[in-house]
């Protein structure tokens, strides 16, 4: 709920400095807002920014690859010719053939929907989950801030890999849902940290004790005056962490306690990639090299993301 | 300063209990009897089975069980294994393997990182500066195993520069895995020390010290790398403790007998009593060097006062 009431305004405004951008009087803008301005010229900014733009197409090629893998392949990842055995990459099959003789076109393709979905389920949940609580802790404090300042620090205490070994071990069937679930539990602490910090500096503006004045409640001072204006870093962080989880995820599948076959996932291919590196190592290439520019799609796009939203190193 | 340490410390208490808590009620919460385990398909009478149980106190109720843990701990018994090997042996062996491969990896961290930030920041917009900024982020984005592989099948398998696994021969072991180790940490360190630098050399201690006729070498070695260096070095204490954690991987790839890989193949076989102990230890390491990087900010930075 709090999510779209607070994006509206960005993005409204972010579309309209688009429009105003081949106007000619930049001299007759009247800054509609802080809020407005910051997000406009970000999204200017980032639109001009090679970095951004190619980040931005590998992550939309991959999500749309997550959502209809037919569209890039017609073959099926689950059909299977032992007498294709761990073949080296041909003009028939790009990527060659794994130890049940699939096609690893076809599956390093269809891997994408579980580090794509994984990514942005728990990435999307500690950013809601940290907002929301991050608001409340910071715009309340007193007892309710004490205790999520220390349940927060309990769970920063254990490394995510460390966290996510111990708990998935004990969990029986781990699909896409349970690993989502654990890196979401074990990492919604730093966007609540940020959130509550961000809450803390701008409670005390004068446009806040204004709305105040003229009678607004907390809930609409929280969610018309403090969310579009704190919520930056935030966003920032859940771009990164998308990659991040991605990461964790292929690590955790790796090492045997995250997905498990028949899932199709580049984490898993990964894993079984590691006994036949020296036999066959187109196995650990492709999906690697999968992985590796989905997580570098996000961790640019957050970084570029950063820098625009950020006025001091305009 | 002291009343602030004081207080940090208390709050780590809280904090200490709860998360050895988690991780204990999640360790035993794995399914499965690993006590009839042991016995594989030989018929075991009930009353050896309870025996047994009663020895590592598996037939209480969790918390109680947690607690007689824990009292157990702070009289320095950690347990046993389920080979009769007590926990504390275990990482008496392990540990110096692991603290060696961070020791490692930070070294290079740090200079090769430092070094690199350095340049960067001197030429800044230059050929060197972008290629060190695109090649440290490549090197984050690749996954720590991935990139492991991929050194010890380039440097170890077919060039032969460097062991391909284990640490028979010494510190040389060490320096492929460190590398590995240190690599997705490096863009971070170079970043931090490139926005810095270049910060303190637009400062006016910087204009001061160059108008007094010192070299540029001076004016950046003794002035603004100083000053640059307190974020760094406080980033590096926090890169220090992942790097405990990211041994669990790289351990496993070059066959390191470290804690990180004791504690995953105890997870593997249900030995809970040493995951229980192995992952006590590192949250307390955690903890503590989280600590030390807040105090060793407040002493870098005079102008930092947690009073």
């Amino acid at each position: 709920m709090t999510d779209t009431t607070d994006t509206a305004p960005g993005a409204e405004s972010g579309a309209a400095d688009l429009r105003r951008v081949p106007g000619p009087t930049p001299a007759a803008l009247p800054a509609p807002g802080r809020q407005a301005s910051l997000w406009g010229d970000a999204v200017r900014e980032l639109v001009r920014s090679p970095l951004f733009v190619a980040a931005a197409v590998v992550a939309l090629v991959v999500i749309v690859m997550a959502i209809v893998p037919s569209l890039f392949t017609s073959a099926d990842p689950r059909s299977c010719s032992l007498s294709n055995s761990l073949e080296r990459p041909s003009a028939d099959a790009w990527f060659g053939y794994d130890l049940q003789g699939c096609d690893y076109y076809a599956r390093t393709i269809y891997g994408a929907r579980a580090s794509i979905a994984i990514g942005f389920l728990a990435s999307a949940t500690a950013a809601v989950i940290g907002i929301v609580l991050g608001s409340l802790a910071g715009y309340y404090g007193g007892w309710l801030d004490a205790l999520l300042a220390r349940l927060a620090d309990v769970v920063f205490a254990i490394p995510i890999i460390l966290g996510g070994i111990v708990i998935l071990a004990a969990l029986g069937s781990r699909g896409v849902w349970q690993v989502a679930l654990v890196l979401f539990v074990l990492a919604w602490p730093t966007s609540m940290r940020l959130m509550r910090s961000q809450v803390l500096s701008i409670k005390q503006q004068d446009y806040v004790q204004a709305a105040r004045a003229l009678g607004a409640g907390d809930v609409r001072i929280i969610v018309r005056h403090i969310l579009p204006n704190g919520i930056a870093p935030v966003i920032v962080y859940a771009t990164i962490f998308v990659g991040v989880v991605i990461g964790a995820e292929a690590t955790l599948s790796f090492l045997g306690v995250g997905l498990q076959l028949p899932a199709i996932s580049w984490g898993l291919m990964l894993s079984v990639a590691q006994n036949r590196i020296l036999q066959a190592p187109h196995l650990l290439l492709f999906p690697g090299l999968f992985l590796s520019l989905t997580v570098l799609a996000f961790l640019v796009m957050g970084d570029q993301l950063r820098d625009a939203l950020d006025p001091k190193l305009r | 300063m002291w009343r602030y340490i004081a207080r940090r410390i208390l709050l780590m208490i809280p904090v200490f209990f709860g998360a050895t808590f988690l991780v204990y009620a999640a360790v035993f919460a794995i399914p499965g009897d690993p006590v009839r385990a042991l016995f594989g398909e030989r018929p075991v009478p009930e009353s050896v089975l309870f025996e047994i149980r009663e020895q590592y106190n598996l037939n209480d109720p969790l918390l109680i069980q947690y607690v007689k843990y824990l009292g157990n701990v702070f009289q320095g018994d950690l347990g046993i294994d389920f080979r009769g090997r007590p926990v504390s042996d275990i990482i008496a062996s392990s540990f110096p393997v692991t603290l060696r491969l961070a020791l490692t990896a930070f070294v290079f961290m740090a200079v090769i990182g430092v070094l690199a930030g350095v340049l960067s920041a001197l030429y800044k917009g230059s050929v060197v500066d972008n290629l060190v900024r695109v090649s440290t982020i490549l090197l984050v984005a690749v996954p720590i195993f991935v990139l492991g592989y991929t050194a010890q099948l380039v440097f170890g398998v077919e060039l032969g520069w460097f062991p391909v696994a284990g640490n028979r021969e010494g510190w040389v072991s060490y320096v492929l895995p460190g590398l590995v180790l240190a690599a997705g940490e490096l863009a971070y360190v170079s970043r931090l020390t490139r926005t810095s630098l270049v910060e303190n050399l637009r400062a006016d201690y910087v204009r001061t010290a160059t108008a007094k006729g010192l070299s540029r070498g001076r004016v950046v070695g003794r002035h603004a790398l100083r000053n640059s260096l307190i974020p760094v070095v406080t980033y590096l204490g926090i890169a220090a403790g992942t790097f405990m954690i990211g041994a669990i991987v790289t351990e496993g790839i070059f066959n390191l007998p470290g804690i990180g890989r004791a504690v995953f193949q105890a997870v593997l076989s249900q030995d809970n009593a040493v995951v229980v102990g192995i992952v006590t230890l590192l949250v307390i390491i955690f903890m503590l060097i989280n600590l030390l990087v807040d105090i060793l900010y407040a002493v870098l930075d005079p102008r930092i006062r947690y009073d």
